[in-house]
């Protein structure tokens, strides 16, 4: 299998807690791979992110990317945060221009720049809002933005962060279709973090279910072998994906319930 | 066009309703701006007409509000005149006490906004400093008069020097606490996109804390206005406290009433100004 991203024995400790967030977790991505963490609230799943991201530091074990070891955050491995996290002053094609502006002024000219942010934007199809600012616009649309900013940093992984945890349904929906275009299109590797099943087994290549922390590991892995593209409609019905969707309900909720939700 | 149109023909236009949309605007337009200006109006008339009342009396000690407009009319009226020496229009006086204002508060902005900016970025700076501003920042404006009387050995730098040092507390505090309130979020999209040393602080570190900067402003400000009316009642020469304390002095107790109002205002202006430059300088910022 390529390596193209390896976790090996990481092991994530906050300092106060006596036992560790994360242990001994080992996961191989494919380059192009799209892998989502499943898990129940409170699991480590964010923490992994951010590892990943180079945002916290690993207690143990480590993250390799291309043959390279990380050691803090870089544009090659773009978040999309949870809560969007762009700078409320500066107006959508700023947000991302900034982006750009810091991480590719060597590899392109100032005219290249521009063209590349509005490609960008294009491609999530925030064109007409480009001059607004965030607070002017949807909830929606801010995480489309966050979006486009996390790609226009040419990133070899994208990381989303429970990227549609707080949009509704309809909006996720329409949101989800376009990730699977451009995962499609740009071939990026995305490492994907989600509560929701139906969303992991629609997106993913892979769903990666960690058991319930503190201490979580990696409880099983799920190959989803739904061909692509994916259509959500003719999905419903598919037997595999009901079956793919019945094996994460079953890991989650008879194998791992929650415990905070069985002590209420 | 609409000098050949004959005016009565307008109302025959406007019942027929050719746009029945045109009259709803209109209406809806005035009707905020009456409900915002009616209500302060009717209060400021209840309340001359009690001070007029209050002050009728025999023994009353202050002016109604007629005596003023009697004694002082020249003074309302005229704000301008200027007969040498102290007999000036309180424009001019406004004018000697808005300049000491202005140069003051522009370095108290200037300098704490710099030292809010190293106290919010430097652990050891903030640990140093804080203790002592938070003592110095209690001290009343006039107390520090004496010892700038001393130190420059002239009014005008005195003046000017209380003003400073009434109004930077507020504007340092407000900063560093800014500073140190940059969101996490923000942090990490910097740190993502590797922005680090002065681009970090020019396009994260000061937006971000630009709201607190204009609250520790407007704040300031606030200060230096007061300060610099009791300041000039000691220090004397032209400007608006100096000419309050003369006045109390030849018992024009009319001027005062005028002169009080005139603070008043400029001092409202001053605050709206300073709100103005914020919400332009972080729109957006603030609303998310």
């Amino acid at each position: 299998m390529d390596r193209f991203l390896e976790i090996s024995q990481l092991s994530v400790a906050f300092p106060k807690a006596p036992v560790p967030v994360l242990r001994e977790i080992d996961l191989q991505i494919a380059r192009g791979e799209y892998v989502s963490v499943i898990g129940h609230s409170g699991c480590g799943k964010s923490t992994l992110l951010n590892v990943i991201a180079g945002l916290l530091p690993a207690t143990a074990g480590g993250v390799v990317l291309e043959g390279r070891e990380i050691a803090g955050p870089g544009p090659d491995r773009a978040v999309v945060f949870q809560n969007h996290s762009l700078l409320p002053w500066l107006t959508c094609y700023e947000n991302v221009k900034l982006a750009v502006d810091q991480t590719l002024s060597k590899a392109m000219s100032r005219a290249e720049r521009h063209d590349w942010v509005l490609e960008n934007l294009a491609l999530v199809r925030m064109t007409q809002a480009k001059d607004k600012r965030p607070s002017e616009i949807s909830g929606g649309m801010k995480q489309r933005i966050g979006i486009a900013r996390a790609l226009s940093m040419k990133p070899k992984v994208l990381l989303l962060d429970e990227p549609f945890g707080a949009l509704d349904a309809l909006t996720r929906a329409h949101l989800q279709d376009q990730v699977m275009e451009i995962h499609a299109s740009r071939g990026t590797t995305v490492v994907m973090i989600t509560h929701d099943v139906d969303e992991a087994v629609l997106l993913s290549d892979r769903i990666v279910m960690l058991t319930n922390g503190p201490n979580a590991r990696i409880g099983e892995i799920l190959e989803v072998d739904l061909p692509r593209p994916r259509d959500r409609l003719a999905l419903a019905a598919d037997p595999r994906f009901v079956a793919a969707r019945t094996s994460v309900l079953e890991f989650l909720h008879a194998r791992h319930a929650n415990p905070a939700l069985a002590a209420a | 066009m609409n000098m050949l149109a004959p005016k009565p023909a307008a109302a025959p236009a406007a019942i027929s309703t050719p746009e029945p949309f045109a009259a709803l605007p209109r209406a809806s337009r005035l009707r905020p701006i009456l409900a915002q200006v009616l209500p302060p109006l009717l209060v400021v008339l209840a309340l001359v007409a009690l001070w007029q009342f209050a002050a009728s009396g025999p023994n009353a000690t202050l002016p109604p509000p007629t005596k003023v407009w009697a004694d002082a009319r020249d003074l309302i009226t005229d704000p301008f005149f200027d007969n040498g020496g102290l007999d000036k229009g309180l424009f001019w006086h406004l004018l000697a006490s808005l300049q000491r204002v202005a140069l003051g508060f522009a370095l108290a902005a200037v300098a704490g906004i710099l030292v809010g900016l190293l106290i919010g970025t430097s652990d050891f700076a903030m640990r140093g400093l804080d203790p002592i501003f938070q003592v110095l920042r209690t001290v009343p404006p006039l107390a520090w008069l004496p010892l700038s009387l001393a130190a420059f050995r002239e009014a005008q730098p005195s003046a000017i020097f209380v003003i400073f040092i009434t109004s930077i507390w507020p504007i340092i505090i407000n900063t560093a606490v800014g500073v140190r309130n940059v969101p996490q979020d923000y942090r990490n999209v910097a740190a993502v996109i590797r922005l680090r040393g002065p681009a970090f602080f020019w396009k994260i570190v000061l937006p971000a804390a630009a709201p607190y900067i204009f609250t520790g402003l407007k704040i300031g400000i606030g200060l230096s206005w007061l300060a610099i009316i009791a300041a000039e009642m000691l220090i004397g020469g032209v400007g608006i406290g100096f000419f309050i304390w003369d006045a109390w002095n030849s018992s024009n107790l009319s001027d005062i009433i005028v002169a009080l109002t005139y603070v008043g205002l400029v001092g409202f202006a001053l605050d709206r100004i300073v709100a103005l430059a914020g919400r332009f300088a972080t729109r957006g910022t603030s609303a998310s």
